[in-house]
């Protein structure tokens, strides 16, 4: 059975690149374009990993990263977020918080799809 | 029936009725019983102020100048309302130093200075010098116009015949004689002369009783009362004339400046500051002076326009001169009993203002010239004398002596060509220069020696060259040419009109200059000059006499130790053996006993009561001559003094400095504080811009290379993502250029071109720039733009992109389909000013927003989805541009209201 990504991000163009990439991949996509909606999708139906942009209205990413990770029936689900901030600081504060990986944005097409295939296959 | 055995006899006989009183007052003093201690004998005693000049010369003014006389009279009244204020403090500090006389005083409150206290007295003396002579003058006159009764008739006055045959001679001889009789008795000047003060409390009533009299035999028994008599003098021109302002020489402006004169006389004449501050017994007493005395001035100057109408309307022909009215007119009616009061009443007006005036000034001129002169030149037979107390008491008298015949001489050479008054004034003006160095001495510590003697010599060479030179040219005695034409025909040097001050009364214009150079000199000189210690001590106890109970002081200034003996020694030898022993045992018994070496306590008695003797300054040196050779010489004690002084400046100064040094750092605190905000604000501002440019990069950079690495996707996919790729890069291209706009903005290197433009024309050019976003979202926009040029100055295109920017953003936040944009231009209430108006149907933005939107990359948030988004730098760049136009830029929106932009820019001058 495909896993579920949850695809997050307010520019619509990045989530429809997102979403090209993750269906390509053989993966079972969803969207969300805010902080909100996001909880909502992931209240729903838990998905198996979650690419959550930082800059966003209504709950920016750092948020949402917290309520999942404050959620018990979402302990398994995988988190890596996207910034265009390429501060050091904004990837440490994404880890301490229980993001389990960090893209920058731009990023390589090639690498995202890796790196979310690589953290699906840890978890097994 | 009126010999002059008669007159002379009754003259004696007055005189020795004022000589018993002052003896009695005398001896009740020395009994302890004082009967001066009451205030109304202090009042009726300042009446000193009513000389012979009151009590004939306003009656003669008052007959040609009306009421010319009242200044005179008001100055001292308003004085009078200003004694407790000024008179108190000057009475205070008298007391605490000892202080005999005004030189004494200007010099004591200017660090001792010899020199002041010098300059001082000689001023003094050359200022009353006219007084003086009046007074003879009324005197002798009065004396020639009684004996022709019962004809009544000047006499014929001549200063031909010789001074031997001069009545006012006779009677310059016989002043000195009651003078030196009444006045030096003691040698002790702070020791009040209490009978002298008894003397003139009842001869101030004798002439007051007398000229009431006189004012009330001629208006109710010549006239028929005040009534018939103005109503007389109403039926003249030339009379009625006198009871209106027009025949004031110098009009109001001579009028003011003789009360200003006046007021300062009253304080600073010899025998004012006598009976005012030495003899004063007690500080209450001056509060019911205050208006006790004005009653008195009232009283006697109740009669004064009554008699001189009187005196105009009997004597017609001008057989006696309206100096002489007071006397005359009893004359005229056949009284000689009343005639002869009169003569006694100007008389010992005269007499006691003569007394008090000598007796002050011979003690100055002892003690401020003579003393001081003798110590320098120290002469051979001076050396051994143990007792100096009979050679002071010889200065004084010789002093009284010389005084009341400069005064003759004054008289007999230049005094005789002027009225009572014009030479009194010349006084008065001589007197007003003390008022400077005293009265801002009393307020102002920094006022200092060099600036009192710079002051003081500037004002009294003004005096003499605008008042003193032009009454003896006046009198033939020197060229007259000089007052008409200024000396050497230089004109502006006119003694009258100095400096092309032409037009004014010449009392008014001495009084002007005078006072100018006085004050001016005396605030530079201060200003210019650093006061050593001693005047700083001076100077702070003169100012705060009030708050201080006691004076301790200078008595710090007597750190050296000496021989009690020589102290003894010293003070015998100026106030003779017995006043010194009695002295010394007072202290004794008031500080039981005294130790052998003096301390400085002692030091600070003994010079007190010498400065009672021979002035401040002059005790110091004496004082200071024995002192020294000891531990502290007074210069060491003068410079410890200075050192720590200094030590307090530095202190001070010190303080201060740590204060500026706090400020500045709290200053550089607050610049740093600024500069990391600064920082920080950019620091975010390249995040954030960083975070702008990356998100449409991460567009392109994705798409791109999804379709290069699928090389087959279909060709309505493949256009799409390349439509994407494309509208990113547009994006990012606007952004790039905004960002650098606004970065040049910021740093001001914007190129503005600055044209006049149409603002309609701009308008409908951007309209035409955005159409197709308003046909794409088809969002409907309606325009009221007039129809007329609306002309302003300003950069066409970056205004152009004010307006795409606002339509832009309106069709961006509208609904599509219903959206509805309006434009509008339209001039307010100032017709200099016009507005764009652009209104959206939008979501409308909260009023805590209305101003952060304004702020860079400040986005609205907005829920939407997929919400158009903007760089979040187009608003505020608009803002910039408007704001550089003169203009300003806000929003007018409430929540689901919709949205107002307006942008308000100044029209063409």
């Amino acid at each position: 059975m495909a896993n579920k990504i949850l695809v997050v991000d307010d520019e619509p163009n990045i989530v429809l690149s997102l979403e090209f990439l993750m269906k390509q991949a053989g993966f079972q996509v969803r969207t969300a374009s805010d902080g909100e909606a996001a909880l909502a999708a992931v209240a729903a139906e838990a998905p198996d990993l979650v690419l959550l942009d930082v800059m966003m209205p209504r709950k920016n990413g750092y948020e949402v990263c917290q309520a999942i990770r404050a959620n018990p029936d979402c302990k398994d689900v995988r988190i890596i977020m996207l910034t265009a901030k390429g501060r050091e600081v904004e990837r440490e504060k994404g880890l301490a918080l229980g993001a389990d990986d960090y893209i920058t944005k731009p990023f390589s097409t090639q690498e995202v799809v890796e790196r979310v295939r690589e953290l699906l296959a840890e978890a097994g | 029936m009126l010999s002059d055995g008669v007159i002379i006899a009754s003259s004696m006989i007055y005189m020795g009725v004022l000589f018993g009183i002052a003896y009695y007052g005398d001896q009740r003093a020395d009994a302890d019983r004082s009967i001066i201690a009451n205030p109304y004998i202090y009042t009726l005693s300042l009446a000193i102020y009513c000389t012979a000049w009151t009590f004939y010369g306003s009656v003669g003014l008052a007959a040609t100048s009306g009421v010319d006389f009242l200044p005179v009279y008001l100055g001292p009244t308003l004085m009078a309302v200003l004694f407790w204020v000024v008179l108190r403090r000057i009475v205070r500090i008298t007391k605490a130093h000892r202080i005999t006389s005004i030189a004494d005083f200007a010099a004591s409150r200017y660090g001792k200075s010899g020199l002041l206290a010098g300059m001082v007295t000689v001023i003094v003396v050359l200022g009353i010098l006219p007084y003086i002579s009046i007074q003879l003058k009324a005197i002798a006159t009065s004396f020639s116009l009684l004996r022709q009764y019962p004809q009544v008739a000047m006499p014929a006055f001549s200063t031909q015949q010789p001074f031997w045959a001069d009545t006012t001679f006779m009677v310059a001889l016989v002043l000195i004689m009651f003078a030196i009789l009444f006045g030096t008795r003691h040698i002790d000047t702070t020791e009040r002369h209490e009978g002298m003060v008894t003397a003139v409390a009842f001869e101030s009533l004798f002439k007051l009783v007398v000229f009431v009299l006189v004012g009330i035999v001629v208006t109710f028994s010549m006239f028929d009362g005040p009534g018939a008599l103005f109503q007389q003098a109403a039926a003249q021109p030339e009379l009625a004339k006198l009871m209106r302002f027009e025949v004031v020489p110098g009009g109001y402006g001579g009028w003011l400046s003789l009360t200003f004169l006046s007021m300062m006389a009253f304080l600073f004449l010899p025998r004012q500051f006598q009976v005012l501050v030495v003899e004063n017994v007690n500080e209450a007493h001056i509060r019911k002076a205050t208006w006790l005395f004005p009653l008195y001035l009232f009283a006697i100057n109740l009669f004064v326009l009554p008699i001189a109408l009187g005196g105009r309307l009997i004597f017609t022909s001008g057989e006696v001169d309206a100096d002489m009215f007071v006397l005359g007119l009893p004359m005229m009616l056949h009284l000689p009993d009343l005639a002869l009061l009169v003569f006694l009443g100007g008389l010992s007006a005269a007499t006691s203002m003569i007394l008090f005036e000598t007796v002050a000034l011979s003690t100055m001129i002892c003690n401020d010239l003579v003393i001081p002169l003798l110590l320098r030149a120290n002469p051979r037979w001076l050396a051994g004398r143990a007792d100096w107390s009979g050679l002071l008491l010889g200065v004084r008298r010789a002093g009284i002596a010389a005084i009341i015949l400069l005064g003759y001489l004054y008289f007999r050479f230049v005094g005789e060509s002027y009225a009572l008054v014009a030479s009194g004034l010349i006084s008065f003006a001589a007197a007003a220069q003390f008022a400077p160095p005293i009265l801002i001495g009393l307020y102002w510590k920094r006022a200092n020696r060099r600036g009192a003697l710079i002051g003081l010599s500037g004002g009294f060479l003004v005096w003499a060259y605008t008042l003193l030179l032009p009454a003896m040219a006046r009198s033939g005695w020197i060229g007259v040419s000089f007052v008409d034409h200024g000396p050497f025909g230089l004109e502006l040097l006119k003694p009258y009109a100095l400096f092309g001050l032409r037009d004014m009364d010449p009392y008014m214009h001495a009084v002007f200059w005078s006072m100018l150079a006085n004050v001016g000199g005396l605030v530079f000189g201060s200003m210019l000059s650093r006061p050593d210690a001693i005047e700083q001590v001076q100077g702070s106890q003169f100012v705060n006499i009030l708050e201080r109970e006691r004076h301790d002081g200078d008595s710090l200034l007597w750190r050296g130790v000496v021989e009690t003996t020589e102290l003894y020694d010293l003070l015998a030898r100026f106030l003779g053996p017995p006043r010194a022993s009695e002295a010394f045992d007072r202290y004794a018994r008031d500080h039981g006993g005294y130790p052998l070496q003096a301390d400085s306590r002692l030091i600070h008695y003994t010079e007190r009561l010498l400065a009672g003797a021979i002035g401040a300054a002059s005790a110091r040196v004496m004082i200071s001559s024995i002192v020294m050779g000891e531990v502290l010489s007074i210069e060491e004690v003068m410079t410890i003094l200075d050192e720590s002084t200094q030590v307090i400046e530095y202190s001070r100064r010190l303080e201060q400095k740590s204060a500026e040094l706090e400020a500045a750092s709290a200053e550089l605190r607050e610049a740093n504080h600024r500069l990391r905000e600064l920082d920080r604000l950019k620091d975010e501002f390249i995040s954030t811009v960083t975070h702008e440019l990356r998100t449409p990069l991460t567009s392109i950079r994705a798409f791109s290379e999804i379709l290069l690495a699928n090389p087959e996707m279909d060709v309505d996919q493949r256009s799409k993502f390349l439509s994407i790729i494309v509208k990113e890069s547009e994006r990012l291209t606007r952004l790039i250029n905004q960002v650098l706009d606004m970065a040049k903005m910021d740093s001001g290197r914007t190129e503005w071109s600055v044209e006049t433009l149409d603002l309609r024309t701009l308008i409908q050019d951007a309209i035409t720039s955005t159409s197709q976003l308003f046909r794409d979202k088809a969002v409907a926009l309606h325009e009221s733009l007039g129809d007329q040029p609306v002309l302003v100055t300003g950069d066409h295109d970056r205004l152009t992109q004010v307006v795409i920017n606002l339509l832009s953003n309106a069709v961006k936040f509208c609904p599509e389909q219903t959206g509805e944009v309006v434009i509008r231009l339209r001039s307010v209430a100032d017709p200099d000013r016009w507005r764009i108006e652009v209104v959206d149907n939008g979501p409308g933005i909260a009023r805590d927003q209305h101003k952060l939107i304004f702020e860079k990359f400040h986005q609205v948030n907005d829920s939407l989805s997929g919400k158009p988004k903007g760089t979040g730098l187009g608003l505020p760049i608009s803002q910039k541009i408007v704001e550089h136009h003169g203009g300003r830029i806000w929003v007018e929106s409430e929540i689901r209201q919709g949205a107002t932009f307006i942008v308000e820019l100044p029209g063409q001058a």
